[in-house]
């Protein structure tokens, strides 16, 4: 039982069936959780096996859900919130910077804010719009927040573990166009840090950080690059805020080059915040401008056209090329 | 069976909002025929200080406790004063006096269990006092040494919340925690006219029916979003809204200490039976501006001010006690000299508060810490450090 291939989805449930049997105060809420088992069947079977109490549909409002849970950590439980969708999380953003945030700041550390919350994040499955954007960096910008972003189904596992241990507030972005993907699950192994970024590839050439949906990208990417025999280093980031610049910082001094990918919109995105911190840091180790592909400063185009806005293994190996012609 | 008092029934006929349509003028007619303010509501103590019966609600309180009650909204106008005095002196940089809400929050503020939990807005100031928190507490948000600061598991009494509503789905949780936990306390959430109009407070409202939550809402309607009058906000009596909600609203007068504790103390009751959420809204009147930095003079008349003085929560009750007996000269005496010291309590300490240490402003960002915030810290750290020379260029 202890190592078992799941899909992302399921390597998530097991997680929350775990937070749930192991802390009486862990409780799951958002809409469809239930009986459904929430649109991407993540809290499948939980409402059934610990009851309505701890597994609570909620009414429809974003706001509510994330309001109420900020009451309820008051009370000593620990909410895990879900929010459907990524465009869905707009009506309780209020709650999140305004109040979850800050509450901590704000009583002097007299009391705690241990929420999770839950966000489907990014797009490469085809939705209508609100259903595909990746916000990651709206919460990054806000001290008090913590955000992290699993990329594959042992991350999934063991980082919702640490999100819900944590004291502090997680907003826990899930790459939902890898939910079905599978991946080794070793429930018994004890995880690194939430924290802390992990080489995913290693490499001398250049060095690419993703997170999320766009590790798998990325490593398609350094696959073809060493076809052409280009050595490309991958960076999951893992979490966005705390940001583990040392392990980039230890790549880029190794490689001398540095692109970092994400679906977000570029401009003011996560990678500009990385590329100004690694010039900073690695200036006289750098052989080329630190490059950054993502999304464009559009709204997130209708699914026909999601394909030319998304990064893809095109336009990775495009930004690869540029770096490396420096 | 609150929204259905015969109180209330009358309020709804009576709602000039919904009569418009018959007649500009004849609605305006009748708002000058009756000054804002006599609404039917319940009431134990009218403005003339005589002692009424409702036939919902009845308090029977002892000679004491009516100057518990006394006492607790002396103290309360004469901290407030205080306050207000310090910021004109530039010891506060801002207060939001509670001047003419006494009754409100001393009343519901006063039918609260130690077990109970309270959320309150940034003027709470009476219901503070009620739950044990000391009043210099309050004021390092306004000097600016602190977001608030007191531990709010201390007196369960909830940090002061600045953007308007956002407490009470806070509230709701806590209530539904409380049910989850099965005990029998309750919560009361405050908040105002202006905030009414807010989603989270009606998410709130979704919320707590849904779940049976014991919680009570307490509006306090005292007339002015900063200058934006009540019409601004509703066109129904705001305790009407809870029955679209699925739970009990009833409208008190807000000036009556009496009326709002028996009405608070029934609808925590109801909460603790597991009946769930009522909304009480305390007809009253800010008589002081929004805050400190606010104008009234630019959007309403001295007349409509001077009417609500006559209707003043501290001197209805200190005639009835009067008439009755309940309390002599020397309460009275004794009771302006325990003012006097309260004041002089509040100079003092706020005048010693201290300005935290520069680096306080990384404290208390995260429980379990954060790589950023240590950084930065570091770095601050390094640059103050490097004027300890005394060579500050």
């Amino acid at each position: 039982m202890a190592v078992q291939k799941l899909p992302l989805a399921k390597a998530l449930n097991e997680s929350l069936r775990k937070a749930l049997e192991t802390d009486p105060k862990v409780v799951v809420m958002g809409l469809d959780v239930g009986k459904l088992g929430g649109v991407f069947r993540i809290t499948d079977g939980l409402q059934k096996d610990f009851g309505e109490d701890r597994v609570i549909d909620t009414p429809l409002a974003e706001s509510g859900i994330v309001g109420t849970a900020i009451g309820l950590a008051l009370r000593g439980y620990r909410p895990v919130v879900e929010i459907q969708f990524d465009g869905f999380v707009f009506p309780a953003y209020d709650q999140i910077v305004t109040q979850l945030a800050k509450m901590r700041a704000r009583s002097l550390g007299t009391v705690k804010m241990p929420v999770v919350i839950r966000i489907p994040y990014g797009g490469g499955i085809g939705a209508v719009e609100h259903h595909s954007e990746s916000p990651e960096s709206l919460f990054a910008h806000v001290a008090g927040l913590k955000v992290v972003t699993p990329a594959n189904s042992s991350d999934a596992y063991w980082m919702l573990q640490q999100a819900i241990q944590s004291d502090d507030p997680v907003i826990f972005f899930e790459p939902k166009r890898r939910y079905w993907d599978k991946g080794e699950v070793d429930t018994e192994a004890i995880p690194g840090e939430l924290h802390k970024a992990r080489v995913a590839r290693e490499g001398t050439d250049l060095t690419l950080v993703a997170y999320g949906p766009m590790v798998k990208t990325c490593l398609e990417a350094a696959t073809a690059a060493a076809e052409e025999g280009k050595s490309i280093e991958v960076v999951d980031l893992r979490s966005v805020s705390p940001l583990d610049f040392d392990t980039i910082q230890t790549s880029v001094e190794k490689t001398g080059r540095l692109v970092v990918v994400h679906e977000a919109p570029v401009f003011f995105g996560s990678g500009a915040e990385i590329a100004a911190r690694i010039t900073e840091r690695c200036f006289y180790h750098l052989e080329a401008p630190v490059l950054r592909v993502g999304g464009y400063h559009a709204p997130y185009p209708p699914a026909r056209l999601e394909e030319e806005y998304l990064p893809g293994l095109d336009r990775v190996l495009d930004a690869v090329d540029r770096s490396l012609a420096y | 069976m609150t929204v259905e008092s015969t109180a209330a029934r009358k309020t709804t006929r009576r709602s000039s909002g919904a009569k418009r349509t018959t007649g500009a003028s004849a609605g305006a007619k009748k708002a000058d025929q009756a000054p804002a303010g006599e609404p039917e509501l319940v009431q134990l103590l009218t403005p003339e200080g005589e002692r009424v019966q409702h036939p919902d609600y009845d308090i029977d309180l002892s000679a004491e406790e009516l100057r518990g009650l006394y006492r607790d909204m002396v103290l309360t106008r004469r901290f407030d004063a205080e306050a207000t005095a310090l910021q004109r002196q530039g010891e506060l940089g801002l207060w939001a006096s509670l001047l003419g809400q006494e009754a409100a929050q001393i009343g519901s503020g006063r039918a609260l269990r130690d077990d109970d939990y309270v959320f309150p807005t940034y003027r709470e100031h009476g219901v503070a006092w009620c739950r044990g928190v000391d009043p210099t507490n309050l004021l390092g948000m306004f000097r600016g040494v602190n977001h608030g600061g007191w531990d709010p598991n201390s007196n369960n009494f909830h940090l002061y919340t600045i953007v308007l509503g956002s407490q009470t789905l806070h509230a709701t949780g806590y209530a539904m925690g409380i049910a989850k936990d099965g005990a029998d306390s309750a919560v009361l959430a405050y908040f105002g006219d202006g905030a009414s109009s807010q989603g989270d407070v009606n998410e709130s409202f979704v919320f707590s029916a849904v779940y049976n939550a014991p919680v009570v809402f307490f509006c306090q309607n005292n007339q002015w979003a900063i200058s934006e009058p009540i019409e601004k906000q509703t066109r129904v009596p705001l305790y009407q809204r809870a029955r679209g909600f699925g739970f009990p609203g009833v409208r008190v007068d807000g000036n009556d200490v009496l009326a709002c504790l028996a009405v608070t103390r029934s609808a925590l009751e109801r909460a603790r039976r597991g009946e769930g959420p009522t909304l009480v809204e305390a007809f009253t009147y800010r008589m002081a501006a929004h805050t400190t930095s606010d104008d009234p003079t630019r959007y309403r008349r001295d007349a409509e001010r001077e009417a609500w003085e006559a209707k003043d929560p501290i001197q209805r009750l200190r005639t009835y006690m009067e008439n009755e007996g309940h309390a002599d000269a020397a309460f009275f005496e004794e009771l302006e000299a325990e003012s006097e010291n309260l004041g002089k309590h509040v100079r003092e300490v706020v005048r010693a508060m201290p300005v935290p240490e520069h680096m306080a402003i990384f404290d208390h960002t995260y429980a379990d810490g954060h790589a950023l915030v240590d950084e930065e810290r570091a770095e601050f750290a390094a640059y103050q450090a490097s004027f300890a020379n005394g060579e500050a260029e």
